[in-house]
């Protein structure tokens, strides 16, 4: 880690957006993981997204569970809301935020460890009830932190830097998440944020579970030319189905596109997102067609990033359990235990 | 675009903007971080190598890199450069030993250098210690010349004019002082292998305008009549003083005849307050001197009453471009200004002057009487004579003198060794890894986010009843320090090594002042502005490697960087790794060594 504080100064022509906070104001603290690790290209990434939206920072909360990713909400948005939770039950402590108030953003930032092995179970049930929020992963394929053993989403064959190599098959989580109803599934690279940034914004502005596999190489401990999860490897297999443009609602569409080379998809807030077609008439809303793909590719060792599926129409958990729209710590007394009246009326019901 | 070349001396010189920006190339940074450290002696010593008169430059410098300061452009104002190598000055201990022994045996070559300011001391220091003989002419009692006649001592004490003086004309200087040359031709005949011409720029322009004649006792040239306050042949004037002019030399005589008797000191200007030509800082000294400057006052005539000067007449313009943009002053018609004074200082410029040098010598001029020179070498076109300093481009500054002294001497050792002028020995340089741990550096690269510390000054009631009495305090060692923690350390570069690249972009989401980007090669003027923090200050250079793993190069603005190490901190691979940049010009010493 660096001593010293990140300086002050900064570019001069850095703008400012619409809540009046530079990109500067949205970092957190230094980073503390190792140089090059690819979750501080996630934050950074975060932090782009967030300014490029003005995102008023106190209306998002970020939540981790352990692991090397979940250290990542203490260097974006410092004046955010936060909770570092227990390993693996990052889910359980979003959920119970997201029930309590329904009007913030919030962000599950968690690993392949996090997710994948110990909080297994947590993630398949936050993605069946479908609470509104960005989930991502920064999936390294190593557990990091307890220096570089096999995790559950490395490919099979694909070696340790001590040279162990996985003889199971790897949990797919951007598969996973299909599977389990989720309504906005992407996956991406944490070296690419022209692609990251895009898809961070449109999973923050979709409506229902919005869930991010980011491959995020771990470079002290996955980086080896025989790891599937390194710079190298996802470098050169890497596969956009689609390339993605995020226009905000309050942004004027300025950017041409060619007819017929491009899908709009428009998001419950006005914003806009514009898939480019690579060439393969990607279509993201088929759930079968993008599990085809991914496993498609993944056959032919190839990673198949970008929005990969998506669905609006399905409700969030509010909406399904009809939730009071009010936050609880803005319930009152009364809105609590409005009297006998009330109790009279529902008893009336019975009647 | 090309990949950089960083072999190329002037690349990362050029980064070091104070050091690119310094006439005589002083090693800025490096002395800093000495002073840093109350490495006085160190850091004086860097500074004497380079500029040969750390003690007075630090009280009188021009400073032409503190405008180019790094710091300026990221917040209000540059590190204190210049008050800061007076620090060095005033905190170092004896450094008579470190000064280059002169040897006893000599080279059996001698030179004659005409007039002892900055630009001859210069050159007799850099030819002295390579066993030359040297004679040094002055037509006035002592050295120094501007340093002496031009700066008053409430601005240079003459214990340090003549401590830095001594360090020089003590290593063995023959001193023909009080003898006025006269005869370029008689000087030939004592048969010098080479002569310097530093005779600087002597003469003071006058305004001549309706009542002159009358008036003239009391209308003084600016130059002249600082060096006669100097050499206290004058020592008081009228209570109510005009100076005519804006720069420096205005300034100089404004304050100085606040010091003399002078109550009502004005000082008057044609043009507009931001064209003023003196140092803001000197500008601003006079005015906390409670002496107004007044602008856009074109001067009509002098004021008689009773055979005397009485004041001067002013004409009121204002300023307006012409279809060419060239600024014009157009009268404001309003009625013109009558200032009452005594005396009239007149500091409107000064030109050179040689009627002591015959015209049949084979030395040419050009039609502003000013030597036809090469411009590295100094060289006239006699090819035993040379100029610098004033006398050779015209009126500047005592840096600039002091570095055509090091290009002259080097070109007399060249001419007196039979080696071709022209071809100028490289500069030295070193560039290695501060690198001292993983994130440990041989510097210190947390920046200090503090605003410019200020030179305290003495009361102004005690300066400015003596004239010898030194207004700026200087700085003492606890503010010498936490200014010095402003400089960003520029010599400290960020060296790219592309093989090692594994774009992970560390180094890009670290940086605090978005300098680096990785993408595609376009040429110059569209990578400019791809760049995540578009490069448009064209005068800087960026940082271009040769391609990458993914096709992509990595592009760095140098604009703005502030060299705080942190993306060879972030990276994993030593893909950057933060190199300490030492240029120092090549002087006589440096060439003809084969």
């Amino acid at each position: 880690m660096s001593y010293i504080t990140k300086p002050k100064f900064q570019y001069p022509g850095l703008e400012t957006n619409d809540v009046g906070l530079s990109r500067r104001d949205y970092e957190g603290t230094l980073t503390t993981l190792c140089g090059g690790c690819g979750h501080d290209s996630i934050s950074a990434a975060i932090i782009q997204a967030a300014a490029e939206m003005s995102l008023e920072p106190h209306k998002v909360a970020k939540i981790s569970g352990i692991g090397c990713s979940s250290k990542i909400p203490s260097y974006f948005l410092s004046k955010a809301h936060g909770f570092n939770s227990v390993h693996g039950r990052m889910p359980s402590v979003a959920t119970g935020a997201n029930i309590a108030n329904k009007d913030l953003h919030y962000v599950g930032i968690s690993g392949d460890g996090d997710s994948a092995s110990i909080g297994l179970g947590q993630f398949c049930h936050i993605v069946r009830r479908r609470i509104n929020m960005l989930y991502i992963v920064a999936n390294n394929g190593t557990y990091g932190l307890t220096k570089g053993q096999l995790s559950a989403t490395a490919d099979l064959g694909s070696k340790t830097k001590t040279g162990e190599e996985s003889l199971y098959d790897n949990i797919d989580m951007a598969n996973l998440a299909i599977e389990l109803g989720a309504s906005f599934v992407a996956r991406s690279f944490s070296g690419d944020k022209q692609q990251l940034i895009p898809l961070l914004q449109a999973g923050l502005t979709h409506k229902g579970f919005a869930f991010i596999d980011i491959i995020s190489p771990c470079v002290t401990f996955n980086n080896t030319d025989s790891s599937t999860h390194g710079y190298k490897n996802t470098w050169e297999n890497y596969i956009a189905l689609s390339q993605v443009d995020f226009v905000p609602m309050r942004k004027e569409i300025t950017t041409k596109y060619e007819a017929g080379k491009e899908k709009e998809i428009t998001l419950h807030d006005g914003s806009v997102i514009h898939l480019h077609k690579t060439g393969n008439n990607y279509d993201p809303y088929d759930k079968e067609n993008a599990q085809h793909h991914i496993n498609q590719h993944k056959k032919e060792g190839k990673i198949a990033t970008g929005l990969l599926y998506i669905n609006q129409s399905t409700s969030d958990l509010h909406e399904l359990q009809d939730t009071v729209d009010k936050p609880f710590n803005r319930l009152t007394n009364h809105d609590l235990c409005p009297g006998s009246e009330v109790l009279d009326d529902i008893n009336e019901t019975f009647s | 675009m090309k990949p950089t070349d960083i072999a190329d001396p002037n690349y990362f010189h050029k980064v070091v903007d104070c050091q690119w920006a310094c006439p005589a190339h002083t090693p800025v940074p490096e002395y800093i971080r000495l002073i840093a450290e109350k490495r006085y002696s160190d850091a004086y010593m860097i500074n004497w190598h380079s500029n040969v008169f750390p003690g007075i430059l630090g009280r009188t410098c021009d400073r032409p890199c503190e405008p180019a300061c790094r710091r300026g452009r990221v917040e209000e104002e540059p590190v204190a450069i210049c008050r800061l190598k007076r620090v060095a000055a005033d905190y170092k201990s004896d450094i008579k030993d470190r000064i280059p022994s002169v040897p006893k045996k000599k080279n059996g070559k001698h030179i004659a250098l005409i007039g002892a300011g900055p630009a001859s001391l210069a050159v007799a220091r850099d030819l002295l210690p390579l066993g030359y003989e040297i004679t040094l002419f002055e037509k006035d009692a002592l050295s120094g010349g501007a340093m002496r006649t031009q700066i008053p001592r409430f601005r240079l004490p003459s214990e340090v004019l003549e401590e830095e003086l001594h360090y020089i004309l003590d290593m063995g200087v023959n001193c023909r002082f009080g003898e006025e040359i006269t005869s370029m031709k008689a000087i030939l005949k004592e048969d010098y292998d080479a002569i310097f011409v530093g005779t600087g720029a002597p003469l003071g322009k006058h305004l001549d305008l309706p009542g002159y004649d009358t008036a003239k006792a009391n209308i003084h040239t600016g130059i002249e009549w600082l060096a006669s306050v100097a050499f206290e042949h004058i020592d008081k004037i009228g209570k109510n003083v005009i100076v005519l002019g804006g720069g420096n030399t205005a300034m100089d005589c404004c304050r100085t005849s606040k010091r003399l008797g002078g109550k009502d000191v004005t000082v008057v200007v044609r043009s507009g307050f931001d064209e003023m030509k003196a140092s803001p800082w000197e500008i601003e000294d006079a005015m906390n001197e409670d002496i107004p400057v007044v602008n856009f006052h074109v001067p009509k005539r002098y004021v008689i009453e009773n055979g005397k000067l009485a004041g001067m007449e002013f004409e009121k313009v204002k300023k307006e471009y012409d279809e060419n943009g060239r600024r014009l002053l157009i009268p404001t018609g309003e009625d013109p200004v009558i200032i009452p004074c005594e005396d009239v200082l007149c500091a409107i410029g000064q030109d050179n002057s040689f009627p002591w040098i015959e015209r049949d010598l084979g030395i040419e001029f050009d039609k502003w009487e000013l030597p036809i020179l090469d411009k590295t070498t100094f060289q006239s076109t006699n090819e035993k004579i040379f100029f610098g300093g004033d006398a050779a481009l015209g009126p500047d500054n005592i840096i600039t003198a002091v570095a055509h002294g090091h290009d002259a001497a080097l070109s007399i050792h060249l001419l007196c060794n039979n080696e071709d002028l022209a071809v100028r020995p490289n500069p030295l340089t070193t560039l290695d890894s501060q690198k001292m741990g993983i994130h440990q550096w041989s510097y210190d690269n947390d920046i200090s986010n503090d605003i410019r510390y200020a030179v305290p000054h003495a009361e102004k009631e005690q300066t400015l009843n003596d004239l010898n009495m030194e207004v700026e305090l200087g700085f003492d060692e606890e503010l010498a320090f936490n200014e010095t923690m402003r400089c960003f350390n520029c010599d400290v570069q960020t060296v790219f090594t592309d093989q090692l690249c594994i774009e992970c972009d560390a180094c890009v989401d670290i940086c605090p002042t978005d300098c680096i980007t990785f993408t595609e090669n376009a040429e110059e003027p569209e990578l400019r502005e791809n760049l995540l923090a578009p490069a448009q200050n064209l005068e800087q250079d960026i940082y271009v490697s040769d391609v990458l793993k993914t096709g992509r190069i990595m592009a760095k603005g140098e604009d703005l960087c502030l060299h705080c190490g942190l993306c060879a901190e972030r990276c994993p691979t030593s893909a950057w790794d933060m190199k300490k940049y030492l240029f120092n010009t090549a002087k006589a010493a440096d060439a003809c060594q084969s």
